[in-house]
C-alpha cells in the first residue's frame, strides 16, 4: 500500500473517530479528514435506544470525543457533508455539493441503516425508525405522546432495538405490544433459554408481546399512523409504531464504486477492502474468516477493534481483529452482555437463577465452548471473555459443576505460561 | 471548578478542570487523554476506562461497588490494589487534586 496522503475518513460515529484517533497513535503525522453526514460532532449510539430515551439530556452526555480531543490530535472535522461518489481512478471523493476531495488513502466508516419496513402503510406519519439523536428524540417525544393520550405503543421486531425500545417505553409508561414474526425473542442470536427469560421479563413488566406475527399492512387515519394489521386478521391500534428489524449495512459508496461488497464491504481481519488504498471498519463491513465464511458484527467493539485494524493497514502494518466479539443490552434492570459466537451450538449449559433472572448461557460445540450469554452475572461475563480471548475451554461437565470457577482455567493458563517461559 | 491530573501512558501529565458531577472518564475522554477508550461510554459493560489512582487519593475515594469490583478482576492491563474504573470515580470539590494514571493497554 502506498502510503501518501492525506487520509479521508467517511463517517464520524464510532468506527471514523477510532481510525483517526488510532492513526496517530501509529503515527500518522499528515493530514487527517473525518467526514460525518450529520449536524452533531461524533457522539454514541448505544444510549439512544435505553437511557437517552428516557432522560434525553446534554449533547455532551452522549458526545464521544470532545472537541479538544480532536483539535489536540489534529483531527479535521466536516459535519453535515454527504458524499456522493468516489471516483477510485482519480482517486477523489466528490461531495454532494459538487466538491472534490482528493485522498492518498481512503478509511470507510459509513455505518448501517435501519432496515427499512416494505408494507403499504410504511410510510405513515408516526412509524418510526432508529439510528440517530433526531429519530432518537423523535421516538422519545412520541412515546410521551402515546403514554399522555393513553394510545398503544406497537413495536415492530422482538429484537435488541425493539426491546430496549420497549423496556424504555414501559418506564415512561406507556401500553407496549410487542409484534414478533418468529417463535421467540431475539432469535437469531441466542438460545430459547435465554429468549425465555426475557419473555417472562417482559411479560412481567406488562408487555403485550406476540409471536409469529406477520405485519401485512399499516392502517393510518389522516396519514397518521392508526393500527398494525397482522397476517391473521387481527388490527392493532396504534398510537406510533416502532420499528426495529434489523440493520443493513451502508455499503452503497463502496459498491458503486465498484469495491467487493456481500451485504457489507467485503474486508479481511485487517480491514483492508478489495481495493488496497481503501480500508472499511464498524457496521458498514463484512469480515472475511479464515474459513472463508463472512461475519457481519454490529457492535461497539467490532467497530473500535476493525477500526484499529484499519488504522494500521492504512500505515502498512498489519493488526488482525481476533478477539471473541462481545456485546450488550440493558432491558430493566437486567443487565445481558453476550461474548463469542453462539451459531452452530450443539449444548447449552447454564449457571446461575433462571427466575431472578440472573443466569448465564454456556454454548458448547463438539464439547468446546464457543459463546456465553449473561444475564446480570457481570463475573461470568468478564471470565468468559477472558477464556475465549486465550482460546480455552472448560469442559461441559465442569460448567454444569457449581464448585468449578471459570477463573482457574485462567490461573492454571497462566501458570503454564510461567513454567515454559 | 475541581482540577483533576491524567497521567497518560508515556508519563504526559494533563491537568483538567472537572464538572462537578462528571466522571473522571467522561472528563478524560472529552480532553483527548491518551490510554483510555471508554467502549461502552460509563455503562459499567467494557472495563476500557480502567486507571490506577495515585497516593494519597484511592482511600478519599468511596469503595467501588460490588459490580465495578468483579469488572476489576479482567481488566487487559495489569490489576493492582489501586485500580478502578474511571467511569466510576464522580469528581467532587474535595477531589481537588485527584490524580490517575492510565494504563498503556485497555482492550
Amino acid at each position: 500500500m502506498s502510503l501518501q496522503g492525506p487520509i479521508l475518513i467517511v463517517g464520524a460515529g464510532q468506527a471514523g473517530v477510532q481510525i483517526a484517533e488510532s492513526l496517530r497513535q501509529e503515527g500518522y503525522a499528515d493530514s487527517l479528514l473525518l467526514i460525518g453526514n450529520e449536524s452533531h460532532p461524533p457522539y454514541q449510539r448505544p444510549p439512544l435506544s435505553k437511557k437517552w430515551l428516557l432522560e434525553p439530556g446534554t449533547f455532551n452526555a452522549l458526545s464521544l470525543r470532545g472537541a479538544e480531543s480532536l483539535v489536540r490530535r489534529r483531527i479535521d472535522l466536516r459535519l453535515d457533508t454527504a458524499v456522493s461518489a468516489i471516483e477510485r481512478a482519480a482517486a477523489q471523493l466528490v461531495l454532494a455539493n459538487g466538491e472534490r476531495l482528493r485522498y492518498g488513502r481512503l478509511a470507510l466508516a459509513t455505518g448501517a441503516l435501519p432496515r427499512p419496513l416494505t408494507l403499504p402503510g410504511a410510510e405513515l406519519a408516526g412509524v418510526l425508525s432508529l439510528r440517530t439523536i433526531a429519530d432518537s428524540a423523535a421516538i422519545s417525544s412520541a412515546i410521551r405522546r402515546c403514554a399522555a393520550d393513553g394510545a398503544p405503543l406497537v413495536v415492530i421486531g422482538g429484537g435488541f432495538i425493539g426491546l430496549e425500545v420497549a423496556a424504555s417505553a414501559r418506564k415512561l409508561g406507556a401500553a407496549v405490544t410487542v409484534l414478533e414474526g418468529l417463535p421467540r425473542l431475539m432469535s437469531r442470536v441466542t438460545a430459547p433459554i435465554v429468549s425465555e427469560a426475557f419473555e417472562r421479563l417482559h411479560r412481567s413488566h406488562g408487555v403485550n408481546l406476540l409471536f409469529d406475527a406477520k405485519v401485512t399492512q399499516l392502517l393510518g387515519r389522516d396519514g397518521q399512523i392508526a393500527a398494525v394489521v397482522t397476517a391473521d386478521g387481527h388490527e392493532y391500534p396504534a398510537g406510533c409504531v416502532i420499528v426495529g428489524i434489523g440493520a443493513i449495512p451502508d455499503d452503497r459508496l463502496a459498491a458503486a464504486a465498484g469495491l467487493q461488497c456481500e451485504h457489507g464491504i467485503v474486508v479481511d481481519d485487517c480491514a483492508r477492502s478489495s481495493d488496497p488504498k481503501i480500508v472499511a471498519a464498524g457496521d458498514c463491513t463484512a469480515r472475511r474468516l479464515p474459513d472463508g465464511r463472512l461475519l457481519r458484527l454490529e457492535s461497539v467493539q467490532n467497530a473500535v477493534e476493525q477500526a484499529k485494524s484499519a488504522a494500521a493497514a492504512l500505515m502498512g502494518r498489519e493488526r488482525p481483529f481476533r478477539a471473541a466479539p462481545w456485546f450488550w443490552s440493558d432491558q430493566y434492570d437486567v443487565k445481558l452482555q453476550m461474548v463469542g459466537q453462539s451459531h452452530g451450538y450443539d449444548q447449552v449449559l447454564t449457571r446461575g437463577d433462571l427466575h431472578k433472572p440472573a443466569f448465564s448461557a454456556f454454548y458448547f460445540k463438539a464439547g468446546r465452548l464457543i459463546a456465553v450469554d449473561s444475564l446480570s452475572r457481570i463475573q461470568d461475563h468478564m471470565q468468559a471473555k477472558r477464556v475465549l480471548d486465550n482460546g480455552l475451554s472448560p469442559r461441559p461437565e465442569q460448567i454444569a459443576d457449581p464448585q468449578f470457577e471459570l477463573q482457574s482455567l485462567l490461573r492454571e493458563a497462566r501458570a503454564a505460561t510461567a513454567d515454559g517461559a | 471548578m475541581p482540577h483533576i491530573l491524567c497521567i497518560e501512558p508515556d508519563g504526559t501529565e494533563r491537568s483538567l478542570e472537572a464538572d462537578g458531577g462528571q466522571s473522571v472518564m467522561r472528563t478524560a475522554v472529552d480532553a483527548g487523554v491518551a490510554g483510555i477508550e471508554a467502549q461502552c461510554g460509563g455503562n459499567l459493560s467494557c472495563a476500557t476506562c480502567h486507571c490506577y489512582v495515585q497516593a494519597p487519593w484511592l482511600d478519599k475515594l468511596p469503595a467501588p461497588s460490588d459490580d465495578e469490583r468483579l469488572m476489576l478482576q479482567n481488566v487487559a492491563a495489569e490489576r493492582r490494589p489501586e485500580s478502578r474504573l474511571s467511569c466510576q470515580l464522580i469528581v467532587a470539590p474535595e477531589l481537588d487534586g485527584l490524580t490517575v494514571r492510565f494504563p498503556d493497554r485497555q482492550s
